[in-house]
Parts: C-alpha cells; structure tokens; sequence
C-alpha cells in the first residue's frame, strides 16, 4: 500500500464522522494557534523594542555617568566619584577620533504655564548636536541653536501636543513659555512623533542643556549619545571614549559606555527567551490536543473493528493496520495544526492592521515548529490506538458488530 | 490444493478447553465444490477460516498449494489471505463509506497494486458480477443481493484459487439467494475452488463434495460426482 493511499483511506474514513474529526481538529487547532499567537507576540516586543533602539541609528554610544557592570556587585557607594560634565563630551566631541557628534543630555520635569493655562511637563535639557542624534524634525521654527553647549538662553523647543494643549490653537512662535520661575521664548516646534525610547517626545520642553542644569541645580548630566563615524569603528571609538574621560577623571573609570549593538542584544536576548517560554506554555495545550486525538482514535478503532477484521481477511498485514491508522491521526493533526496556523496568521494580521506600530509577526522557526510538532503529536498519540487496531484477532473482529 | 493432516482447533473458554476441531483430514483439489455442513457450533465455521488462514490450528498441518501455513509468519500468512483467497461473509462485510468501486478496489489498495491497473480491474470483477452501472453507488444504495455481489467481485478481484463462502445467501431472500449461489457457481466453473458454509440442504447439496460435521468432527465426506 503507498502512502497516497493510504493516507486517502484514512481521510475517506475521517470525512465519514466530520463532526468527531472538526472537534478533535480544533484542540490541534487551538493549540498551535496559541503557539503561534503567543511567539509572535513575544517576537512583535522584540521587534518593537529592538525596532526603536535600530530607528536611532547603529552607531551610537551610549555614557552614563558611574561605572555599571552588567555582571558582580553594584559598586557599595552609588554614583559617580566625578561628575560627568558637559565639559568631559565636549572633550569627546573635540578630542576623539571617530566621534562625530557627542549629545549629552540632562532630564527634569517642571510646571510649564502659558496664560493661565499649566501642564506638568518632562523638561530636557539638550545641545544643538541632540537634534541629529535624536532624528528630531521640526514642524515650525528651528532647534536650539548650536552655540557652545554651555549657552544658557532662554529659549526652549516644544511637542507638538504640549503646543495643542498650552498655546490652543494660538501661534507658539516666539510665545514666553513659563517653566518653574523662568520665562522662555518658543523657538520651534517639533513635528509629531510619539514615544521613541520611553519618551514622549510629543509632551517635553527642550532647552538648552547649561540652562537647564542651573535650573535644576544639577552639576553632572544624565547621559550622552555620541554618534560615531561608522559601524565597524564602535569599539575602537568605545575604548578611546573611556580614555578620554578616564584622564579627565584622575584616571579613574567612572563611567559605563555602552554600544547600541550590545544593548541590543541583551533586548533581544531577553525578549526571546520570554518568547521560548511562551510557546512552551502554549505547546502543553498542544499535548492536550494530543490527547484528544488519542481518545478520538480510540473510539474510531472500537468503532470500525469489523472493518479492521476485514482488511485483515483481505490481506492487511498488521503493519499496514498500524500505518492506516496512524496516517489517520497524523492526517488529523496536520490539518488540525494548518487551520490553527491559518487563524494565528489572519489574527496577527488584523491586530498589525489596529495597531501597526506594534510589529506582530510569528518567529521564523514559530511556523515549522508548530507544523512539525502538532504533526508529531499525532503520530505519537495515534500510535497507542493504531496498535491496538493492528492487534486484533481477525475472526472475532469480523463477528463483533 | 488444500490438505489438513490432523487439525485441531482448541479454544480456552474459562478453565476449560472447547474442542472446536478435533483431528480434521482432509484433501481439496483445485477447482473443487465443496459444501461443509452441520448444526451449529459443529465448527463449520472454524474449518472455513483456518481454510482462509485467518485462523491458525493448534495442532496438525495444513498444506496450501503445498506450503506449510503454520510455518509462515504473519506477514506472510496475510499475503496468501490477500493474493490466494477470496472472502465471501454472510453480513457482505463492505465498508460503509466506501462506493461499490471502493470496496472492490480494498484488496489491490493492501497488495501494493498501482492506480490504473486497480480500475481496469475494478471494472472488469463488477463486470463480472453484473454491476457496471452501480460501480459509483455506496453499499446503503444497493439491496441485499447486490451487496452480496460487490462482495463477491471484491473476492475475486485478486485472481484467487480459492473462494470460500460463509452462508452467503444467510442474508438474503430465496430470489437472491439463486442468484448469488449461480454465480459463485459460474466462478466454480471457471476454475476457482469454491467451499461453501451452510445449513441450508438445498444449497448443500449441489456441491460436488461434501462435508458434514459434528462436534468439531467431519463425520461425513462424500463425494456426490466426481469433480469435472
């Protein structure tokens, strides 16, 4: 018997009891459609979150003042013994070979006032260089002016939706913004963006960066980006990033300067490891299905026993029964497994339609998996049944009705 | 050729054994008719399927076209049911789901027979039983004697030597009763050997030989004429 045949046997003998085979092909169904489902978004998370690390460009260092190690003991005293000054990325924008633009940052939140009307806002201060770095494009107006890093006047850069909701309508440009006790003039709006790594960029006031660390009475800043001039140059550039700062701080290792590439990939490491956990919580309802076939076989071969003594008094060795049978349950969960697969894809396809910054997609190796797995469920729970249908004793089969 | 020296059949029951044959001898020439007869329980029946291999006697030996069965694994015991018999079962024994076509077709799907000879074949075993125009009917579509005809083309279907018949007609009213036993008749005289379980004399008795038994026993064998 070939394997065409066999298999079309067993699908003549599914279709005969369509309403057992739907049931029992929906629990591989719905198995495989929560794999499917709960991988891909597990993978649309990475992708998100490696997508808005990715949209600032591959080049990037990031220094954070104090020194972190990823592995070991935090240092027992927190913080940095120096400051990390607008002077030190200065120096690195100035000094380094490789560094192309160095934007340091620092980060507060005051109360911003226009009129009468008030709005708790995040107030970053920034340099001109911030603009490149950050992608940051206006709507009106300009960024701030890329004077010496230390300028401190009063002027500041506004979110399109901080705009909505201070100035009504009304035009911003060169407007006095309020921001604590002091009176900045609106230079420039920038265009709508949305959150772009866990800041909304729509919401904040940017000003200039020695200003704002007066204002906040702050002596060292919160981070830098410095962008480097290409990829293949980043560790090179990295290790010179610490030098510098390193001799600028009594040659004491103060800071942490982390790649893009690495962040990254802890991201991303993290993220498919949830993934990996998520289809294991999801593959034991597979075994469920699992299980559910080995019932639905079970009864099948109590069922067409006379059926079974007769392939047998017409030549079926009880390795064919064997194969009939487990082609029937692997025929079931294979169809069971593409059904689920093609629910999982239109779902993940309509949730990309109501939310298409949120990129779900199923892992690479999610698809086959699922296939190949809810495949091998079948067989392996179709072989117990077929068993005891190739087990039968020909004569009493053929007489039990 | 069929030929049992000292078959017996023990089945345990319980504690005890029931003898279902005891010391069967017996010689079948190709191209034989042959009727076994007897009350029930006699053990008609069990001779039948030893005779088709789908039983295996306890002791003794049995000879098909001069090979030892016992000594054959199941495998091989499942390609001479396959390739050397033809079954024919009082309740038809067809698959529900399947056509007339399909049930015919069901011994050259196991034997590994390719595509376009299976429906040449198909044709030809319904031909022969004169069911061409319901080869697309499924069996709850056909009466009695017509089930019993997708059954008999299906018996025949792999060329056997042997066609054995368990009150075939059991099911049937007398009318098709006839026909089905004139037509394992007209196989008979094409040359397959034909042995027939039944109680009713008057089929019984139009068998070349006969075989009576009784508890397991052949009490009788007679030869009524000569096989031709």
């Amino acid at each position: 018997m070939t394997i065409g045949d066999t298999l079309a046997f067993g699908a003549g003998a599914l279709r005969g009891h369509s309403l057992r085979t739907a049931l029992s092909l929906l629990g591989v169904a719905v198995g495989v459609t929560s794999v499917v489902l709960l991988t891909s978004l597990g993978e649309g998370a990475r992708l998100y979150i490696t997508g808005e690390f990715a949209s600032l460009g591959s080049n990037l260092l990031i220094v954070t003042p104090g020194k972190t190690d990823t592995t070991g003991f935090a240092p027992p005293i927190g913080g940095a013994p120096h400051d990390l000054t607008i002077g030190d990325i200065d120096a690195l924008q100035k000094r380094v070979a490789g560094v192309r633009r160095a934007a340091p940052m620092s980060l507060g939140s005051a109360t911003a006032r226009y009129s009468d009307l008030t709005r708790e806002t995040v107030v970053v201060g920034a340099t001109a260089a911030w603009k490149d770095v950050r992608r940051v494009e206006m709507r009106v107006g300009q960024f701030l002016p890329a004077t010496e890093a230390d300028a401190d006047r009063p002027v500041c850069v506004i979110g399109a939706r901080l705009e909505e909701e201070l100035f009504r309508g009304r035009n911003a440009l060169g407007e006095h913004l309020r921001l604590g006790d002091e009176r900045f003039r609106v230079i420039g709006i920038m265009a709508a963006r949305g959150t772009n790594l866990g800041m909304n960029l729509d919401e904040v006031v940017i000003v200039p960066l020695g200003r704002h660390m007066k204002m906040f009475n702050r002596t060292t800043i919160f981070r830098a980006l410095v962008e480097v001039t290409s990829h293949d140059a980043l560790p090179a550039v990295r290790r010179s990033v610490i030098e510098a700062i390193k001799a600028r701080h009594d040659n004491e290792e103060d800071v942490t300067v982390m790649t893009q590439d690495s962040l990254l990939a802890t991201f991303s490491r993290l993220l498919s490891m949830l993934t990996a956990a998520l289809a294991g919580i999801a593959a034991i309802s597979l075994s469920v299905a699992g299980v559910g076939i080995m019932n639905v076989m079970l009864v099948s071969v109590s069922e067409r026993t006379s059926e079974i003594g007769l392939l047998k008094a017409l030549g079926a060795t009880p390795g064919q029964v064997m194969r009939i049978f487990v082609a029937e349950a692997a025929t079931l969960s294979a169809a069971g497994g593409l059904a689920g697969l093609a629910v999982a894809l239109a779902f993940s396809a309509a949730i990309r339609h109501f939310y298409p910054t949120f990129p779900m997609q199923p892992p690479p190796w999610a698809i086959p998996a699922a296939l190949l797995v809810s495949l091998a469920v079948g067989m392996l729970f179709g072989v117990l049944p077929a068993q005891r249908a190739a087990r039968l004793d020909p004569i009493q089969a053929l007489t039990r009705r | 050729m069929i030929e049992m020296r000292g078959i017996c059949r023990d089945y345990l029951v319980g504690a005890g054994a029931v003898h279902a044959l005891r010391d069967i001898n017996l010689t079948i020439d190709d191209g034989e008719y042959v009727s076994i007869m007897g009350p029930s329980g006699s053990g008609k029946s069990t001779l039948l399927n030893v005779i088709g291999c789908l039983d295996r006697p306890s002791a003794g030996t049995y000879r098909l076209d001069g090979r030892n069965v016992a000594a054959l694994d199941e495998q091989a015991v499942a390609r001479i049911r396959g390739h050397k018999i033809g079954f024919v079962f009082q309740s038809f024994h067809l698959v529900p789901r399947l056509t007339a076509a399909g049930n015919v077709e069901l011994p050259m799907l196991l034997a590994g027979v390719e595509r376009d000879v299976r429906s040449a074949r198909v044709s030809q075993a319904l031909d022969a039983v004169s069911l061409s125009g319901r080869a697309h009917h499924k069996p709850e579509q056909l009466s009695g004697g017509e089930r019993q005809r997708v059954a008999i083309a299906r018996a025949i279907v792999m060329g056997p030597a042997v066609l054995l018949a368990d009150e075939p007609t059991g099911n049937l009213d007398s009318a098709s009763g006839a026909e089905i036993v004139a037509l394992l008749e007209r196989m008979n005289a094409q040359g397959l050997t034909l042995i027939v379980v039944t109680h009713d004399p008057n089929i019984g008795r139009r068998a070349h030989m006969h075989l009576d038994m009784v508890d397991g026993a052949l009490a009788d064998q007679a030869f009524v004429r000569a096989a031709s």
